[in-house]
């Protein structure tokens, strides 16, 4: 039971009469990484938002590293470990690179002035070079304001963020929808990096040839359920597509949808 | 920006790529303007070959400056410039203040009146508000009481804007309407005036020569340099004193964050509601500040004091490179625009143009300001 990174049982959301996510019952191990599919309304963000307490459930539980969580609140859950790269990127455009990893969590010196309490820059610069070598990110000069950076420049400082901070579940949310062919393959690189220092991670992805290439397991999501729980080995793009479609429905899930 | 580091985590961080900050843009502006004046007066035949910043017939001091004039330009914004050293971090937040004019109007006839003396000449105070129990009283009470008009109409301000959701623009229109009414109907109307002299002095004294214990009283630097200049000094120390809370606190981060992103603050676990309450507090509290030394100068307070102060801040602001949506912008851009719009108003009497003039240009100068900011922003995008 230790290596169970999330758990969840039964995780539902209705949205009024509408019910966006029905009964999902999820498990993800220590180090493994794992894509949901689904077509658009599926329930993927659904389901994602649930677990980083973005929304409230409407009924079920969540484990993390098998403790029942009730996350009030996106903070609680990055607290908690959770590192959630959003679809709409949370960076300042304004601000630079070690100001955006530490936003809201900053190092500061003389704490007992409160809200005017110093900033330690160089420890969030030491840090940030830490944790862009680790993902082996390539930006120029951390000191330029996000606004001067391309979009995946921008993506790789949003997921460098969970290298800095080592968190204990990453999850991405389509991270390169809006990238570049070159972009996209640095942003897939840096998910490889983090395969090989074994963190686990959500990868929400409509870019099959992507999954097929980075993750262990696929779980597809149709109509608020989950139809399919596929290892990468046991299918294929074909296969996966007829999940998502609803030509097929795994057998354990037989009654589901 | 061009060269790229190589290989995996090639990554290097260079010290002396910072980029070419646009604080040296505006005070390259404001060099420029000086030097238009300075050749204006050279040339125009009336003025005779007066020099603006220079006095090279009398010698009057000890420097071939003409002191009196850099004096009068660095007092005359002063004030105003005190207000918008907390409308600058108002904007950076996103958000405007048009509350600061009247919050000078207010916060000056209240304090005013907690500071009045009981005899004049010997005679009652003709201007009295209270009985005798507020006459003569400390110099911190009407102090306390004028920043905490600021400190209370600015908080009234950020819990509106934070917890209404309604726009600044509208909060502290309201705001500001409302306290030239406070403003007004405190005294129904009549200045109050006839302060105690420790209350005068707190502009027209020589709070470096008290600091300093009067032990250079009689230097050239107490006698010519810091005499009757207390709202200049004060404005400079308050820059200073804001120019490392932004950029060095996480309070300063803060305001930073929420006029760039407001979303992003907020999931980066941001108090943002927090954040725009304090904001807001602290340009109150300076707008009050700046009400002391303006009724300590004049010594007496007027329900219209502070008339249009805030535009005149926003302006300061606005020259200075704050960026009007939020997220850039500096104290030391603020200060220099401040300067830019004291050496305005004085080139102009220097010249002996009308004031009507004065007014048209500076209108001019605002928008020119913003079309340059934005034109910079353009261009350093397509750079990117």
């Amino acid at each position: 039971m230790n290596d169970i990174v999330l758990k969840t049982q039964d995780l539902t959301k209705h949205y009024g009469g509408v019910h966006a996510l029905e009964g999902a019952d999820f498990e993800l191990r220590a180090g493994e990484h794992v894509a949901i599919m689904g077509d658009n309304g599926a329930g993927k963000s659904t389901f994602v938002r649930q677990i980083t307490g973005v929304e409230q459930r409407t009924r079920g539980k969540v484990w993390l590293y098998g403790k029942e969580v009730h996350f009030a609140g996106p903070l609680d859950a990055r607290e908690a470990g959770i590192e959630t790269v959003f679809q709409t990127l949370a960076l300042a455009d304004d601000l630079d690179v070690p100001d955006n990893l530490f936003l809201g969590r900053e190092i500061t010196k003389w704490n007992w002035l409160g809200p005017f309490r110093r900033l330690d820059y160089k420890a969030m610069r030491e840090a940030t070079m830490a944790g862009l070598e680790k993902t082996a990110v390539k930006i120029p000069n951390i000191r330029n304001s996000i606004r001067n950076m391309s979009g995946g420049q921008r993506q790789c400082v949003a997921i460098a963020r969970t290298a800095t901070f080592h968190s204990k579940l990453t999850i991405m949310d389509e991270p390169t929808a809006a990238l570049g062919v070159q972009e996209t393959a640095q942003v897939e690189n840096i998910i490889r990096t983090l395969k090989e220092d074994g963190e686990p991670l959500i990868l929400i992805s409509h870019n099959m040839r992507q999954v097929m290439d980075l993750v262990d397991r696929i779980i597809v999501f149709r109509r608020g359920r989950i139809v399919a729980n596929l290892k990468k080995e046991e299918t294929d793009g074909q296969d996966v597509v007829a999940y998502i479609t609803g030509a097929k429905t795994g057998a354990e899930f037989e009654g589901a949808a | 920006m061009a060269d790229t580091s190589h290989g995996t985590g090639g990554l290097t961080f260079h010290k002396s790529k910072r980029v070419w900050p646009n604080e040296m843009n505006i005070f390259v502006a404001l060099i420029l303007i000086i030097l238009i004046f300075e050749a204006l007066g050279q040339l125009l035949p009336y003025m005779k070959g007066q020099s603006m910043l220079f006095d090279f017939n009398t010698r009057r001091d000890d420097t071939i400056l003409n002191m009196a004039r850099i004096k009068i330009i660095i007092l005359q914004v002063s004030i105003i410039g005190i207000i918008a050293l907390g409308v600058t971090q108002v904007i950076i937040t996103g958000g405007i203040d048009l509350s600061s004019g009247s919050v000078v109007g207010a916060a000056a006839m209240i304090a005013m009146s907690f500071a009045q003396t009981e005899l004049v000449n010997g005679n009652p105070n003709p201007k009295a508000i209270f009985g005798n129990w507020a006459m003569d009283l400390p110099i911190i009470v009407p102090l306390l009481i004028g920043l905490g008009c600021g400190l209370i109409a600015g908080a009234v301000n950020g819990l509106l804007i934070a917890y209404t959701r309604i726009p600044p623009f509208i909060a502290t229109l309201g705001m500001m309407v409302s306290l030239r009414g406070v403003a007004k109907w405190w005294s129904r109307g009549n200045p109050i005036s006839f302060p105690t002299e420790e209350y005068a002095d707190i502009s027209n004294g020589n709070i470096v020569d008290s600091l300093t214990f009067g032990l250079f009283s009689d230097s050239w630097t107490m006698t010519q340099l810091f005499d009757g200049q207390n709202p200049a000094i004060y404005f400079l120390l308050l820059a200073v004193l804001f120019h490392f809370v932004m950029k060095y606190t996480v309070y300063g981060k803060h305001t930073y964050a929420i006029g760039s992103n407001e979303d992003a603050a907020r999931m980066s676990g941001i108090n943002v509601s927090g954040q725009k309450v304090l904001v807001y507090a602290i340009a109150g509290t300076l707008a009050g500040f700046a009400a002391i030394l303006l009724t300590s100068r004049n010594v007496t307070a007027q329900a219209g004091m502070g008339f249009v102060y805030e535009l005149d801040a926003i302006a300061m602001a606005v020259i200075g490179g704050v960026s009007l949506t939020g997220g850039r912008g500096s104290i030391i851009g603020t200060v220099l625009g401040a300067l830019i719009f004291g050496v305005i108003i004085s080139g102009f009497t220097y010249l002996k143009l009308d004031a009507f003039y004065q007014e048209m240009v500076k209108g001019a100068i605002i928008v020119a300001a913003v079309v340059l900011d934005q034109w910079r922003q353009q261009r350093s995008a397509a750079k990117a």
